[in-house]
């Protein structure tokens, strides 16, 4: 059963950038847009399985580092022509914290 | 509030256009209504050359669907074209009484084919080509008839004769001037076109003048008679003699026309609140008939209904290509000279292949390709950039070995690739592929072959084979952007250039300054705009910018490289390929403690380390306790040497201590692209600085330095640059040529390519013959490097820690 489970401040993720989380279920990617809002996917991309939280963040997507296949960061979709979609978690921020659905 | 009304006349390629930028840019300004005469909706008008060829059909060539306007909320009006404008209430009345109110009005209206006034113009059988109509009329009369004659032998008229014949007519082209395409072609490449189109059947009949139209006892067209007496057969007859502005509504409401409807650099008519674009009209008196100038009017009216004001449409220069598959012929600029050009010409008639140059004060201001028009764009790039070509002009005529560099199997020739050959060698894109994606979505741009594909959207070695497939599947409406021109990327308008040029003239300081100031179309940018801006501001403002890791891609943001499978590699700095026991012996050790997968001694004269893990990287470095080497970063690499003076029996020079020297002044220079530097101590070169940045050889008199070399995507062979006494000269004059690079390059482009744009003459004139300035360079770049850090140890002192360390739950 998934459950909400702290991650860390929100702080703690740069504006336009993403940390990575190890946790059971294998690396998560958490992302913190320019406006605040945090999302996260499975770390690895659909295309080669590159580390996405290693990308470079931009409005509400994110530029995978290997190969440059951009993915939304609210569906994990990526964005045409690619097709493809990284696993997507349930994020939320509340009194300060960052909380993830896993 | 309710929205302002905007009424489009003319449902073509430039109107439509011109929508779908000012839905880019302001997407719910404007309450939208268009009206088209023809029956469909907006299609690729060029390409019903190929679906009368028979190579694609109408529904390939829609651009815009009924969805598309239906998405957009256009109220679409088709078949049914506008009669009258009424500017006192500003509405237009449409033929079958529709009216429509507007606030800003823009015309499209295109043009008309021009129809000989002769007697027997009007007979069944006797058409123009334009449309849609047109083209079907000519396919359901190539199944019944046999005789067609194409009246004008411009490049309409034998895309027409061409289809026709390749639909089974027996088919004579027309024409008055004395060869073919005598507005685009000399008389050698004119006749050359005659010479092939007849081998494919086509018949031509030179110098003359129609005097009338016969109609046959059914009264349809049955011959055509010229004024020399000579008559022939004739089941359909096909006018295309010109085409003529379609300004008729205009004029009728009184907006003022001469050629076409007269307008200025903003696109408006004399009537400001009504707007022209495309065929139909007048712009400083010139009137345009292929879409790559109509396009970049459509940018500029659309720029203004939106609002933002800043576009100025100033003209185009255009260049033209036959889209007659298997025909290679190009066009662009003043080719037939005059007394102060001078010509560079290579006829080979047996070979079938003719080339023209026509050049003015060292510019190249025209040309003519038959036969190999593989470098078609790349020349007509040089004339808008009006690049001074005099350093280049002894191989100016055999083109651009650019295109098809490594990877495409030394393919060179989009025309002779097979569809299912590999163009962009990184993505595994097929000729096939590209030209589909072309033809499927409309493209017109390297940019959208770039998103649709993703063929030259990696390396880049391919664009140049993508620009000739492009200009090879829709002809003239594919015209290369000038290169200082060209946007950054999708989120901006703006060239590099102008984007540098912002920076300094209003002291911006911060990415979202500049996303501000220059009215960004996103947020926050992308993966492409965001290093390009970091890099500007501070090799702009050394001391006041700060450097945004977030605006850096992984590499130089974690100052190790990422692999495939998501490990790093290290490449500490050898100073000049030097290294001692205590080093190797620390790399020894590091190697077994973190259990590095792979040691490899690289390109560079140094050693890697790879297969490291993202959370090791800061032990790795304290470990090995070396600087960094800088392999991930747009910026100094290495300097290579070979052993010189030092040791050699051929050395002059102390080429080790000299490129130890040059590597700590430059330490940690970052640059628009990465600099690579080698220092050979005799001519015999061992170093290889032929292929560097900047290649230093000792002689013995002193060093001759060399600039602009590549050894990469494309080997680039570096060019003499100055020749100078001692050491103190090299770093002087280095640092000044590579100061001179920081501060004018666009991001990711190598010294070769830099000075590609701005010419070696140019270069040498700021640094070389400029004493003053070269100090003043050098001292500037000394002066930012001033304080240049080693990353690794502020990294190792905790700085951007959070970059390394994972989470977890
Ligand atoms: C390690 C090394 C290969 C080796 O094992 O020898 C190497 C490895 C990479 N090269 Fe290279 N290049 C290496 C020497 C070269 C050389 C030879 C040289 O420097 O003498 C060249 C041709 C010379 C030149 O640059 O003019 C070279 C031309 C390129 C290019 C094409 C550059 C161009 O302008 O055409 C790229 C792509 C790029 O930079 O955009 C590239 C990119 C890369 C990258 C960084 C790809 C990347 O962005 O991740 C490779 C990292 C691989 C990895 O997984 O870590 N590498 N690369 C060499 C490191 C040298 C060093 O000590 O720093
Ligand atoms: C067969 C062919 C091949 C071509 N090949 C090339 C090529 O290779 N390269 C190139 O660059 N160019 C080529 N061209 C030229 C190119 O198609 C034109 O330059 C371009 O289509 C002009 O765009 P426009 O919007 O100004 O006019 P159009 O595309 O003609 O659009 C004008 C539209 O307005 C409609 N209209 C007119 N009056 C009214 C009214 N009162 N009410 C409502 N609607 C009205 C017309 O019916 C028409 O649909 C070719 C043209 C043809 C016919
Ligand atoms: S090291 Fe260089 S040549 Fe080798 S695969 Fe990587 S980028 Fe290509
Ligand atoms: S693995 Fe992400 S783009 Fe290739």
């Amino acid at each position: 059963m998934a459950e909400w489970k702290m991650i860390c401040r929100v702080e703690d993720v740069p504006r336009l950038g993403s940390r990575v989380v190890k946790s059971a279920a294998g690396d998560i990617a958490v992302f913190r847009t320019s406006t605040d809002e945090v999302f996260a996917l499975r770390d690895a991309c659909p295309h080669k399985g590159g580390p996405l939280s290693q990308g470079l963040v931009h409005g509400t997507q994110v530029t995978c580092p290997l190969h440059g296949w951009r993915l939304h960061l609210d569906s994990g979709e990526a964005v045409a022509p690619d097709v493809g979609c990284a696993r997507r978690y349930s994020s939320k921020v509340e009194g300060g914290a960052v909380f993830l659905e896993i | 509030m309710s929205k302002p009304r905007l009424v489009m006349v003319g449902n073509g390629m430039a109107g439509v256009r011109t929508l779908e930028e000012l839905l880019k840019i302001a997407p719910n300004l404007y309450d939208v209504t268009v009206f088209g005469a023809e029956p469909h909706p907006n299609y690729n008008r060029i390409l019903l050359s190929p679906v009368l060829a028979g190579e694609m059909t109408i529904r390939d060539i829609i651009l815009n669907d009924h969805d598309w306007y239906e998405g957009n909320g256009i109220r679409l009006h088709l078949g049914n074209a506008v009669t009258r404008i009424d500017r006192v209430q500003r509405r237009v009345i449409a033929t079958d009484g529709t009216e429509a109110p507007y606030d800003r009005l823009l015309l499209a209206t295109g043009s008309n084919p021009f129809i000989l006034p002769i007697p027997g113009n009007d007979l069944p059988g006797v058409i123009s080509y334009r449309d849609i109509k047109d083209t079907d009329e000519m396919i359901e009369t190539a199944k019944r008839y046999r005789h067609a004659v194409v009246i004008g032998g411009g490049l309409l008229g034998l895309e027409a004769a061409n289809g026709l014949r390749l639909r089974g007519m027996d088919v004579t082209v027309v024409h008055v001037a004395p060869w073919l395409l005598e507005r685009q072609l000399d008389e050698t490449a004119g006749k050359m076109l005659q010479k092939s189109l007849e081998d494919r059947g086509l018949k031509f009949l030179l110098q003359k003048q129609t005097e009338m139209l016969i109609a046959g006892e059914s009264g349809r067209v049955a011959a055509v008679r010229f004024k020399d007496g000579m008559q022939i057969a004739a089941d359909l007859v096909v006018m295309a003699v010109g085409i003529r502005p379609n300004t008729a509504l205009a004029e009728a409401a009184g907006i003022y026309c001469n050629r076409g409807i007269v307008v200025n650099d903003t696109m408006q008519t004399y009537d400001p609140k009504v707007y022209a674009v495309g065929e139909c009209v007048a712009h400083r008196g010139t009137v345009y008939g292929l879409v790559a100038p109509l396009f970049e009017q459509g940018k500029v009216a659309a720029n203004h209904l939106a609002n933002f004001g800043i576009g100025r449409y100033a003209g185009s220069v255009t260049s033209t290509k036959l889209k007659v598959t298997g025909i290679d012929l190009f066009s662009a600029g003043n080719f037939t000279g005059g007394s102060d050009t001078e010509e560079i010409v290579l006829n080979d008639a047996a070979g079938g292949v003719y080339k023209k140059l026509v050049i003015k004060d060292n510019k190249l201001v025209g040309g003519v390709l038959y036969g190999d028009t593989a470098d078609g764009p790349w020349y007509f790039q040089l004339l808008r950039d009006g690049q001074d070509i005099h350093e280049i002009r002894d191989h100016l005529l055999f083109g651009q070995a650019h295109v098809g560099d490594v990877g495409h199997q030394g393919h060179s020739k989009a025309a002779a690739m097979a569809d299912g050959a590999e163009v962009c060698g990184c993505n595994g894109v097929s000729k096939g592929t590209i030209v589909k994606a072309i033809k499927e979505h409309g493209l017109f741009t390297l940019d959208g072959i770039r998103k649709y594909t993703k063929a030259s959207s990696s390396c880049g070695s391919c664009t140049g084979l993508c620009e000739q497939i492009l200009s090879a599947t829709i002809g003239g409406a594919y015209t290369p952007a000038a290169s200082n021109k060209k946007p950054v990327c999708a989120c901006t308008d703006h060239s590099h250039q102008e984007v540098r040029d912002t920076i300094r003239e209003h002291r911006l300081v911060r990415i979202a300054d500049i996303m501000h100031f220059m009215e960004w179309k996103t947020p926050d940018g992308c993966d492409k705009c965001r290093p390009a801006l970091n890099y500007y501001l501070i090799s702009t403002w050394p001391k006041e910018a700060k450097d945004d890791p977030r605006s850096r891609l992984i590499n130089e943001r974690a100052h190790a490289n990422i692999q495939k499978d998501g490990t790093y590699s290290v490449v500490p700095r050898m100073w000049g390929g030097l290294t001692t026991p205590d080093e190797l012996r620390r790399i020894a050790d590091v190697a077994e403690k973190y259990q590095v997968p792979t040691i490899k001694v690289t390109g560079g004269q140094r050693i890697d380390l790879l297969g490291i893990k993202k959370k090791d990287l800061i032990d790795v470095w304290r470990d090995l306790d070396m600087p960094s080497g800088h392999a991930y970063g747009k910026s100094i690499r290495t300097v290579k040497t070979c052993v010189g003076l030092e040791h050699c029996r051929f050395g002059t020079q102390l080429a080790m201590s000299m490129g130890v020297k040059l590597e700590k002044m430059l330490f940690d220079m970052y640059a628009p692209h990465k600099v690579k530097l080698a220092v050979s101590g005799c001519p015999r070169n061992c170093a290889e600085a032929g292929i560097k940045d900047v290649g230093v050889i000792g002689v013995d008199s002193g060093y001759e330095i060399y600039v602009g070399g590549n050894g990469g995507i494309k080997t680039e062979v570096a060019q003499f640059f100055a020749k100078v006494k001692n050491d103190e000269e090299v770093m002087e004059y280095t640092g000044a040529f590579l100061q001179l690079y920081r501060e004018e390059g666009f991001y990711l482009e190598r010294t070769c390519h830099y000075l590609a744009r701005v010419g070696l003459d140019y270069a040498k004139s700021k640094v070389v013959e400029d004493e003053e300035n070269r100090k003043a360079l050098h001292g500037r770049l000394l002066d930012a490097l001033k304080d240049a850090k080693d990353p690794w140890k502020e990294r190792i002192a905790g700085v951007e820690r959070q970059e390394y360390e994972p989470l977890s739950v």
